[in-house]
């Protein structure tokens, strides 16, 4: 089954997309859309330190998104300039000093598009056992430590005071999230990562009733963007990357045009909601 | 009525000095006070005068700089923040919060639901409550998981008079039939609920301490708030020997100023709870020419620039 590449793609895009669900929830939850974002980008200087060393592209990839968000954590705590002012000094500081380096390497031949806009349709047996075997780890973490995420994501003092140390939750979730970007650089690219984290999870928002709806919902509604996706591509001739976010913006379009069933929208109820 | 824990009992939380200190500037410090289980104790002070600090410090949210809190071995805390915002994006009911950091039974979320008086709202978003109903929500939610310390920072915020009555008749309620201790918050300078054992007034540190007046038989009270309210409000009087100037600097009443305020800096006298007095609705107030509470004080030399920060 998995001889033909059109297959391989879909195993791998809805593994990836179902262990990008529950994760893209806590985004949402959490507003660290744009936190995403400047870790997926960081990517790319990920990318140029492994050709630039010979090492382990994932591990490099991983070690680089870590690495960018634990030094957010220290920027954020020294509080000279605001989270949104540092996320897109890194953002753009990484991508770009990534573009660098790999321009220095003129020894070395990149397929820069593919690492930007992803490549789904050359993923390899390998590629589609590391998402499945990734997602299954990050997805076990996930439903370990889903009583401290959630009740950190809502009020970290609470947690606390009540014996669930959110500062470790919040740690799994950052090393999760890198992990998560490794994987997914190969599929949609880092420019497109993190609409895979965000629009399933926003989407499945307006049909849930818990979080933990919203976060299988996600991972369904994900899943269902890159079958639809990679068939509307082979059909279109289109990038594959790329009609998989438009796939999946289509059902946040789609889900839009539907009744509201919790009257979650509410709007008032976002600017009260606001927290950093 | 009033609870005296004796000293044999082991506290579930005492503090010894303890200051907690943010960039370099003490948010609070010197603050001793310990919670016996059954025991309540109430936190009084303007804004920024550490109240929530000094009750984060208690249950570990935030790390003491200085002095030492203990902990009963295995403390159950039900905690109340004063601020707590869910963002819409994420679909939560009661019925959900409810289990937010413990499992619990459904048995116990009813029972926590029924008393808090929101059954009825247990299918509701949180986002769509109002403040008072949201209040009770986070109230039955510390409650349900049956703790051993209650620590309720400002419960009755956003809630009407009557609603106030209610919850403070519930929280008596709670530590009769529950025996836990509870921490209590309140932005009330002068009221206070009625149950309180120890009432401790903070402005960076403990300003003074006793117990409320029990005033529910004065006429004029009763006639201001009603039977009810009598039973379950008291007056707290300040007793403080020292005046906070507006630059942060303290006055004691012998007129030395000093950059703060310590028990142990020898400024003080010994101060006794003025006891349970019940006489005029007027309160009884001994101070200095300026107290530091938002009473009027015209005549003194400070000015009403002085009142600034307890005001």
């Amino acid at each position: 089954m998995l001889d033909d590449f059109f297959m391989r793609a879909l195993v791998a895009g809805v593994g990836l997309a179902i262990t990008a669900g529950p994760l893209g929830c806590f985004v949402v939850w959490r507003r660290m859309a744009y936190f995403g974002d400047t870790m997926a980008h960081s990517a790319l200087l990920g990318v140029a330190l492994s050709l630039l060393m010979d090492f382990n592209l994932l591990l490099s990839v991983f070690i680089v998104a870590a690495a960018i968000s634990m030094l957010l954590l220290v920027l954020q705590k020294r509080g000279t300039l605001s989270t949104d002012a540092l996320l897109g000094i890194l953002s753009h500081a990484t991508l770009a000093i990534g573009l660098v380096l790999v321009s220095f390497m003129t020894w070395v031949r990149i397929d820069l598009v593919g690492f930007l806009f992803g490549d789904i349709l050359a993923v390899s047996r390998a590629d589609v056992d590391l998402v499945w075997g990734g997602g299954i780890l990050v997805t076990f973490a996930i439903v370990w430590m889903w009583r401290p995420l959630i009740a950190s994501t809502v009020n970290p003092e609470l947690a606390e005071a009540e014996g669930l140390q959110p500062e470790r939750a919040r740690l799994a979730f950052m090393l999760l999230m890198a992990l998560v970007i490794a994987i997914a650089m190969k599929i949609v690219g880092i420019l497109l990562i993190t609409s895979l984290l965000i629009i399933p999870a926003a989407t499945a928002r307006r049909f849930s009733t818990s979080p933990e709806i919203m976060a299988v919902l996600a991972s369904v509604i994900g899943a269902l963007a890159v079958v639809g996706g990679l068939f509307g591509s082979l059909k279109f001739d289109t990038p594959s990357g790329p009609s998989i976010v438009v796939a999946a913006l289509g059902l946040f379009v789609l889900s839009l045009l539907t009744k509201q069933r919790t009257g979650g929208a509410d709007h008032s109820a976002a600017s009260q909601g606001g927290r950093a | 009525m009033l609870q005296t824990p004796t000293k044999t009992v082991q506290p579930l939380v005492s503090l010894a000095g303890v200051g907690v200190r943010r960039q370099g500037r003490w948010l609070v410090r010197g603050v001793e006070f310990s919670i016996a289980p059954g025991e309540i104790v109430t936190l009084i002070g303007p804004n920024g005068s550490g109240k929530s600090t000094t009750a984060k410090a208690a249950i570990g949210v935030l790390k003491a700089d200085e002095g030492t809190v203990e902990r009963k071995a295995g403390l159950k805390v039900g905690y109340v923040p004063q601020k707590l915002a869910v963002d819409w994006t994420m679909p939560l009911t009661v019925d959900r919060l409810m289990t937010l950091t413990s499992p619990l039974k459904g048995a116990e979320i009813d029972a926590a639901l029924e008393a808090t008086g929101i059954r009825h709202l247990a299918r509701a978003e949180v986002q769509h409550l109002s403040g008072g109903e949201f209040q009770r929500a986070l109230l039955a939610r510390a409650i349900a998981r049956k703790p051993d310390l209650l620590v309720l920072d400002e419960p009755v915020q956003g809630v009407d008079f009557s609603g106030e009555i209610a919850l403070y008749d519930l929280i008596k309620t709670i530590r009769n039939t529950t025996g836990c201790g509870i921490l209590l918050i309140s932005h009330d300078l002068h009221v206070v609920m009625a149950e309180t054992d120890t009432v401790i007034c903070l402005n960076g540190h403990v300003c003074c301490r006793g117990t409320p007046e029990i005033v529910s038989q004065s006429p004029e009270y009763l006639k201001l708030f009603g039977a009810r309210a009598g039973q379950t409000l008291a007056f707290y009087n300040h007793n403080h020997d020292h005046t906070h100037l507006p630059d942060g600097r303290v006055q004691h009443a012998d007129g030395s100023i000093t950059d703060d305020c310590r028990p142990d800096d020898g400024h003080h006298v010994e101060i006794l709870p003025t006891g349970g007095k019940a006489g005029p609705m007027r309160i009884v107030h001994t101070h200095g020419p300026n107290c530091g509470c938002d009473h009027d004080h015209s005549a003194a030399p400070v000015g009403s620039k002085g009142e600034r920060r307890d005001a």
